[in-house]
């Protein structure tokens, strides 16, 4: 089976009684049932299903302050509770494994070393909202992945914890894995639903929220892996337990995928609440910057989210510190970038990445990607105009907020952001027709 | 035909998991994507007399996944991943790097129908760059010296 052989904390995890994502994760045999079974695997599935009421469980959760850890960080429990009920449709869980925002690599490490608490979070999670069919969607080009969810999901059925009448308490859960296409947008959970009753990724304007009708026109609950798998040791631990780790309204730990210009990338499980510079510059995480070079910029939460400069890089990681800084926690995916980056260099990759994933649905981010790439192009190849600039901030307000999803604010935030802190480097740019800084990054 | 027998055992046995039928299209055209290297209206038609989706449905959702090649490509896709992360940690380079060893340019394919390089969009190995996916296979962490080694084992077992 593959692995991939990203740097982890699992050995601070497995030595702290609060770390709980990464404690098994550098264990090879946690992969396997009877291993992830020695280690507490599947008893709070059998308890859940004896002892818990489904609202009970969606109560600790919602205690828990659990949010969404895929990037909009809504309470997980609240979202459950969006769930409409009695409609006599099925309910279904979908379990979001597109893992595709750039800079996030936490949800493949997940699914490659410890399948085993995702799926018994997802189990729980359908416990709770009454779904007898989930689904987890797992991003075509992580194969891998999907080979050991199915894995981990034919043990799990032939050890009785899927199927029918599971452990003789009447519920009924089936599971299918489910492997898409490689598009970004289908992370976004509409999107996601399109693709996996086998049309075009396309966003769906909401409302209807998928609570409402999601997946086959039922109601349908979206989760990430990270936010599922938390969920498991939420109600093995409890709600208080949880709280009683990170901050009052970040609450919990998350997987912070660490990139770009550090010594020591990698993939960190820590408290919210965490220190950015700790994380970027302690011997145990991320080392310092690479070549002992001064920082230029940060992205601290995917590349959707605004660029921080190294004066608000004092900051801690979670959800309300990283607003009061003017950015977001996003997926949790910190972007290094050290003082040899060209910033429209840098731009020129990310609108080139959002142009290309647009769906195309929405008119303002179809279009708008394409002259923001067009100008930023012209721009970094030397042939800026006066007034570029100006025409970038233009587009930038007319795309967000005005498309049906997400995607369109994302592709503008870094790039407002990136405008507004380095203003001076762009128009170097454009009036000397060159980099301020030339990059040069040589593969050795 | 071009679907084998075992393809389309395959794609049966998971189009009957769902609850509607035309959710089995992505992983239908997953399995014609694994075993030709690339979607084209011959393998809709086969799809869709398989799964009982009309063509155009199959058609229609192949051609928003750019993941699946239209066009024949070589026998190893080499992916480079050329997003964020991986620019950072010298993808260009990389590109650079395989473009000379193979003699072609990125989008192209060896004359001996091996290889073909393109650069895709993040891949999720953001902290393990430089990186790139051969078919199926992710390779990670790259230098001259792995990519040397890879190439070299690929062509010993092609």
């Amino acid at each position: 089976m593959f692995y991939s052989p990203v740097r982890t904390n699992a050995t601070e995890a497995a030595q702290s009684d609060r770390l709980h994502l990464f404690r098994y994760v550098e264990d090879p045999k946690q992969v396997d049932y009877d291993t992830y079974v020695e280690h507490g695997g599947y008893e709070i599935w059998q308890r859940v299903l004896k002892d818990w009421k489904p609202e009970q469980v969606t109560e600790e959760v919602k205690k828990s302050g659990l949010r969404g850890r895929g990037g909009a960080g809504f309470p997980a429990g609240v979202k459950w509770g969006f769930l409409a009920k009695g409609t006599g449709k099925p309910i279904y869980l979908c379990c979001n494994a597109d893992e595709s925002e750039p800079g996030t690599c936490k949800d493949r490490v997940l699914m490659e070393r410890d399948p085993h608490s995702v799926l018994e979070g997802m189990a729980i999670a359908a416990y709770a909202i009454g779904c007898h069919t989930m689904f987890i969607y797992i991003r075509g080009e992580f194969a891998h992945c999907a080979d050991m969810m199915e894995k981990a999901m034919n043990e799990a059925y032939a050890k009785g914890h899927l199927g029918k009448n599971i452990h003789g308490s009447g519920f009924d859960l089936e599971m299918i894995v489910h492997t898409g296409g490689g598009a970004y947008i289908c992370g976004e959970e509409t999107a996601l639903l399109n693709s996996l009753e086998g049309r075009r990724g396309n966003a769906r304007i909401k409302p209807p929220f998928p609570a409402v009708e999601g997946l086959y026109g039922c109601p349908t609950i979206v989760n990430n892996v990270e936010t599922l798998a938390a969920v498991t040791f939420i109600i093995r631990n409890g709600a208080d337990w949880y709280t009683s780790m990170g901050t009052e309204k970040s609450t919990g730990s998350k997987i912070f995928s660490l990139s770009g210009h550090v010594k020591q990338p990698g993939n960190y499980e820590v408290e919210l609440g965490f220190s950015l510079k700790k994380l970027i510059y302690d011997p145990e995480y991320g080392g310092g910057i690479l070549g002992d070079k001064e920082l230029k910029g940060v992205i601290p939460g995917g590349s959707s989210t605004p660029f921080l400069t190294p004066d608000l890089v004092d900051v801690n990681l979670d959800y309300e510190s990283l607003a009061t800084v003017g950015s977001m926690l996003g997926s949790g995916a910190v972007i290094v970038f050290h003082e040899g980056t060209c910033i429209v260099w840098a731009l020129l990759k990310l609108i080139h990445f959002y142009r290309h994933e647009s769906c195309g649905k929405c008119t303002p981010c179809r279009e708008g990607t394409g002259w923001l790439e067009q100008i930023i192009k012209r721009i970094e190849m030397g042939q800026g105009q006066p007034g570029d600039i100006e025409k970038i901030e233009e587009i930038c307000t007319n795309i967000l907020g005005r498309t049906v999803c997400p995607l369109g604010d994302a592709a503008v935030m870094p790039i407002q952001s990136a405008v507004k802190h380095w203003r001076d480097e762009w128009q170097y740019h454009i009036d000397n027709k060159k980099c301020l800084v030339k990059t040069d990054f040589p593969f050795n | 035909m071009i679907l084998t027998e075992e393809s389309i055992a395959r794609i049966k046995e998971k189009a009957v998991r769902y609850p509607d039928p035309k959710s089995a299209i992505l992983p239908a055209i997953t399995v014609a994507y694994r075993q030709v290297g690339h979607l084209n209206n011959d393998l809709y038609k086969e799809i869709s007399k398989i799964i009982g989706i009309p063509y155009v449905e199959i058609a229609e959702a192949a051609t928003f996944y750019t993941m699946f090649p239209k066009e024949p490509v070589g026998k190893y896709l080499i992916q480079v991943c050329h997003n964020i992360s991986c620019s950072l940690m010298a993808a260009d380079g990389l590109i650079a790097y395989l473009e000379e060893k193979l003699g072609i340019k990125k989008g192209e394919t060896t004359e001996d129908g091996l290889f073909t390089v393109v650069g895709v969009e993040c891949l999720g190995s953001c902290s393990t760059a430089p990186m790139m996916q051969i078919n199926q296979d992710f390779y990670e962490n790259l230098t001259r010296e792995k990519v040397d080694q890879i190439l070299q084992d690929l062509r010993s077992k092609a």
